[in-house]
């Protein structure tokens, strides 16, 4: 929301104006809020879940508690690494096919009528139906673990570099044409850095979804990894031990989709297209 | 740098569209029979009423459309698709909003494979004849529109065309830029003595600018009449040009004509020009 209000103020900016800033309290008011709205929340969870059974809840401070336990073993550690591994190759590997595929099909009426029905069948239907397969086929180790979260984060990346080329004005490559660029010269230095925000948006929606796969991979598999630790802990009973993985998951999901974000800005700072899927 | 100059001839060309509304089919005939030269070295304007067909003239003697008939030459050769010896300063700018002004400028450079030290060195002489040198670091969306226009123009200009075609190159600019604008193409023609095509809609800047103005008609899209602009060349000051009396004879005269395709009631009802 504000990072699409500076973009339009970015492309409005004229040379040499400089943005006049808000006040600092005006600044930090949503922040402050954001803050004080976490912290009333943790306050409530702490008070009332030391109330009740700590087989069916937990609070704060045991799962903090927790979280130096398991970080002072090297249990957690071990467990973040494991999942981060196939997370982040899975989701390069994802990289590497999805922005080939998709400044292809979005180019190429051809590719698009050969290979989008695809893309479309595959970004529509939910892939977990596919993990015993994939299960039959690759295992139980890492390699399943990069195949599911590579086929979930594929289809977003494809989906937005093909909007991307396809938002790509006509005046633009017809500027190519008309200097006598090559087809190779176009597709490069026009379509490519053309489609470098939806390219970024998509690699942002697929990082989120990267994890939500290596959880359900872990899950399925049920060795190694968070996804592991919070099966474990829940066969336990262990409920702070199973937050802890939990809290650590989500700081993840956000953490590295913001990280894309920020890349986002720095990769292609002239502007991002207006996406209402974000965080 | 030689100047390179080329005559363009238009021989019969004729374009038609076919646009569906509904179930509706309709052939819309943009061009018909367009004949028309232009000597090496001559500045032609083309204006006239919306849908007269100037702007898909100017896209066939650029070779982004092709004509369903007749033939255009440049220089004695036959226009088949996009050629070295064309470039265009397109509606808007059209600048690539991820190069810097130098970059967008080389772009032209690049395509046709100019190795990378003469690509910058060309480059910044064009960003300098336009008078942006100083900002050859900025990208687009820290230039004005004014500005934007100008490494437009740097970059028709960096390939060296024989022919230079503008697309209502300074229709979005405020009228002090455009005038600062109008004023660097005369000098430029000037100095280079290219062949340059441009489309308008400002009748001043038609007359103030071209040796020719040719007004096109609508349905179908047809010239309707050549009008000779007899001012002297060079043109210099053109606030001085604004005060003759040929400029604003000349500018009436055309506008009358203009107007009698658009309402032919009001423009019989104005008196002829003196």
């Amino acid at each position: 929301m504000t990072i699409t209000d500076n973009g339009r103020q970015g492309a409005q900016r004229a040379a040499g104006s400089a943005r006049r800033r808000p006040p600092w309290h005006r600044r930090y008011r949503g922040g402050l809020i954001t803050t004080a709205s976490i912290l009333v929340v943790l306050a409530f969870w702490e008070v009332t879940g030391r109330q009740m059974n700590p087989i069916f809840s937990s609070y704060p401070s045991a799962v903090i508690r927790k979280f130096g336990v398991q970080v002072k073993s090297g249990l957690l550690p071990e467990a973040l690494l494991d999942s981060l591994q196939p997370l982040l190759l899975g989701f390069c590997v994802a990289a590497l096919i999805g922005i080939p595929v998709g400044l292809l099909i979005g180019r190429y009426r051809v590719a698009d009528a050969a290979l989008g029905v695809y893309v479309t069948a595959g970004y529509a239907m939910p892939l977990v139906a596919l993990i015993p397969l994939f299960m039959l086929w690759f295992g139980l180790g890492f390699t399943v673990k990069v195949v599911i979260v590579v086929v979930m984060t594929v289809f977003p990346i494809v989906i937005n570099t093909r909007a991307g080329v396809r938002a790509v004005p006509r005046s633009l490559t017809e500027v190519g044409t008309s200097f006598m660029a090559s087809e190779f010269a176009i597709m490069r230095k026009i379509i490519l850095p053309a489609t470098v925000p939806h390219i970024m948006t998509g690699l942002r929606l697929g990082i989120g979804r990267a994890v939500i796969a290596i959880v359900i991979a872990e899950f399925f598999t049920a060795i190694g990894g968070l996804g592991g630790q919070i099966i474990l802990a829940g066969q336990r009973f262990d409920t702070a031990g199973l937050f802890v993985p939990v809290t650590v998951l989500m700081v993840l999901g956000v953490g590295l989709t913001r990280l894309v974000g920020w890349l986002e800005t720095k990769v292609a700072p002239w502007g991002r297209p207006a996406d209402t899927d974000r965080d | 740098m030689a100047a390179k100059q080329a005559g363009v001839t238009i021989e019969d060309v004729s374009k038609s569209f076919t646009v569906r509304a509904g179930k509706q089919v309709e052939q819309v005939h943009v061009l018909d029979r367009v004949s028309l030269r232009v000597e090496p070295g001559e500045m032609i304007a083309l204006t006239g009423l919306s849908g007269c067909g100037k702007t898909t003239l100017l896209r066939i003697l650029l070779g982004l459309e092709r004509a369903d008939s007749g033939r255009v030459t440049v220089n004695g050769a036959e226009v088949r698709g996009c050629g070295e010896d064309r470039s265009m300063v397109f509606q808007n700018a059209q600048l690539f909003p991820w190069r810097s002004a130098l970059q967008n400028v080389e772009f032209g450079l690049e395509a046709r494979g100019v190795p990378k030290r003469e690509r910058s060195r060309t480059a910044l002489d064009k960003l300098e004849l336009v008078g942006l040198a100083h900002a050859a670091d900025r990208r687009p969306d820290q230039l004005s529109g004014g500005m934007q226009q100008r490494v437009g123009l740097a970059r028709a200009l960096s390939v060296d065309p024989a022919v230079l075609l503008m697309d209502e190159p300074f229709g979005a600019l405020d009228a002090q830029t455009r005038e600062g604008l109008q004023a660097e193409v005369l000098r430029i023609h000037q100095e280079t003595g290219k062949t340059i095509i441009f489309v308008t809609h400002d009748l001043d800047e038609a007359v103030l600018l071209a040796d020719r103005v040719v007004l096109m008609a609508p349905n179908p899209g047809r010239i309707d009449e050549i009008f000779p602009v007899g001012l002297a060349r060079p043109r210099g000051d053109l606030v001085t040009v604004r005060g003759l009396k040929e400029f604003s004879a000349k500018r009436y005269e055309i506008w009358r004509r203009l107007m009698a395709g658009a309402h032919p009631q009001a423009a019989a009802a104005a008196p002829a020009a003196g």
